[in-house]
């Protein structure tokens, strides 16, 4: 069994989202939210040998084809990263992520005085710039260490 | 602009400042003539931070109108006390009044609430985010005394969190201005105004002092610095010393300089500025009523 068989295509149906920058594989499942009580079967592998990446992650989603939308909001954190939907073993799909206008609900503000970290019934928002997120509420600018503000009210 | 939020200075384009500009200068000709404009009509003031000047010049603009307020009152004799979210509070609120006035200590506070309520909103502060009623009584003080476009104006003092800068500085970017914001390296202004700055293509230069710039200014916009922002007694008072003027200061100034601040001030203008042809700010102060009166008309549309 070749190394791309064993990382890739050795589930049956669902999805595999791979070249995740080393480390980041739980935040994709943070960003997913998939926690496991949605019973999904969830295989993940960490700092796996890379050309590309030099260290990547993958994580595999069996039973479950997760669309564009779904997955689009991982750039943010994987923007290499490829998805890869597996039917009766085979890839049946393979597409990039594409950079989405806004994300709502996965990343909370850093800025303490911001009405969303209030006791609101309010989703977080952030417009996706081209170098950063920006919060639709306050409008601070996140550029760098994006995935420390994943986990939103 | 009728039946429209108005959350942010961003938002406003130059045809919709001069409109409001317009109609103030109409208004501020006989501010008691038109009583009849809108009879019946309720303001309703939600104040969460104290405030004298915003909220009692929205009163009385509103009363200027022919309309009347309605008052949540003080946030300790309120159900906010009781921990009622923002947005339950104006869910309510708005079944009372035909338009909402809104100050809250919080960024974000005014877009939120935008959200939740169909009647027109006026953000009147959220944090250190927007003010731009202010910054449209800004613009006409500006425009009555030195015109908005060929404009060269230094903003001086706390431009991270003085949210009338913020607001400011985009509705600048409409006109034809050089703006040059003078303040401490610890108080420039935030990475979000910076980015619309550039996008906007705005002319845009950034001083520690206000000496080397003070003769090419047309209007100097002080602001106060706010002893809280400094961790250290010693250092505010350092820092703080460096941004405030005096008649002696502005003897290097053009004779045509106008002089502008928010209000309230501490120690950043001098007194003895007040006696100067240079000193405007009172009569800003007073500019809020007529542009405040045409904001709530142009919201309120035909009272027919």
């Amino acid at each position: 069994m070749s190394d791309h068989e064993l990382r890739v295509s050795k589930i049956r149906d669902g999805t595999v989202i791979d070249h995740v920058p080393g480390g980041q594989a739980l935040n994709v499942l943070v960003i997913l939210d998939i926690d496991g009580t949605g019973g999904e079967q969830v295989s993940i592998g960490m700092n796996v040998p890379s050309d590309r990446l030099g260290r990547k992650d993958i994580v595999k989603v069996e039973g479950r084809e997760l669309s564009q939308d779904e997955v689009d909001v991982l750039s943010l954190i994987a923007p290499d990263a490829t998805i890869n939907i597996v039917r009766d073993y085979e890839v049946i799909d393979k597409h990039r992520l594409e950079r989405p206008d806004h994300v709502r609900g996965v990343l909370s503000c850093p800025n303490r005085n911001c009405i969303t970290t209030d006791e609101e019934p309010v989703d977080s928002k952030f417009e996706v710039l081209p170098d950063g997120v920006r919060c639709e509420y306050c409008e601070t600018i996140i550029r760098e260490k994006i995935p420390d503000h994943i986990g939103s009210a | 602009m009728r039946h429209d939020h108005l959350i942010t200075a961003r938002q406003l384009s130059r045809a919709d400042i001069e409109t409001v500009l317009d109609r103030a200068a109409e208004f501020d000709a006989d501010p008691a003539a038109y009583g009849d404009r809108h009879p019946g009509a309720l303001l309703g003031l939600l104040f969460f931070e104290p405030s004298t000047r915003t909220k009692m010049s929205f009163e009385t603009a509103m009363k200027r109108l022919g309309g009347d307020v309605v008052d949540m009152g003080s946030v300790e004799s309120s159900s906010v006390k009781k921990g009622e979210s923002l947005a339950d509070t104006v869910r309510v609120i708005e079944g009372y009044a035909d338009a909402l006035v809104l100050r809250h200590p919080r960024q974000g506070a005014a877009k939120l609430t935008g959200e939740y309520v169909d009647v027109p909103l006026l953000n009147a502060g959220d944090g250190a985010g927007h003010h731009p009623t202010q910054t449209l009584l800004d613009l006409y003080t500006i425009r009555e005394n030195a015109g908005l476009d060929d404009l060269t104006i230094g903003i001086m003092g706390d431009l991270k969190y003085g949210r009338t800068v913020h607001s400011l500085a985009h509705a600048l970017t409409n006109f034809d201005a050089h703006q040059h914001f003078i303040s401490p390296e610890s108080l420039q202004i935030p990475r979000s105004v910076r980015y619309d700055l550039h996008e906007s293509g705005a002319m845009v230069r950034e001083h520690t002092d206000l000496t080397d710039i003070l003769p090419e200014l047309d209007v100097l916009y002080v602001t106060r610095i706010q002893r809280e922002r400094f961790p250290d007694e010693n250092e505010y008072h350092a820092v703080a010393g460096e941004y405030q003027i005096d008649a002696e200061t502005l003897e290097a100034a053009s004779d045509d300089l106008t002089v502008m601040h928010p209000l309230p001030r501490v120690d950043e203008i001098a007194a003895d500025v007040d006696d100067t042809d240079h000193a405007k700010y009172f009569e800003q102060a007073h500019n809020g009523v007529p542009v405040r009166m045409a904001l709530l008309d142009l919201l309120l549309g035909d009272s027919e």
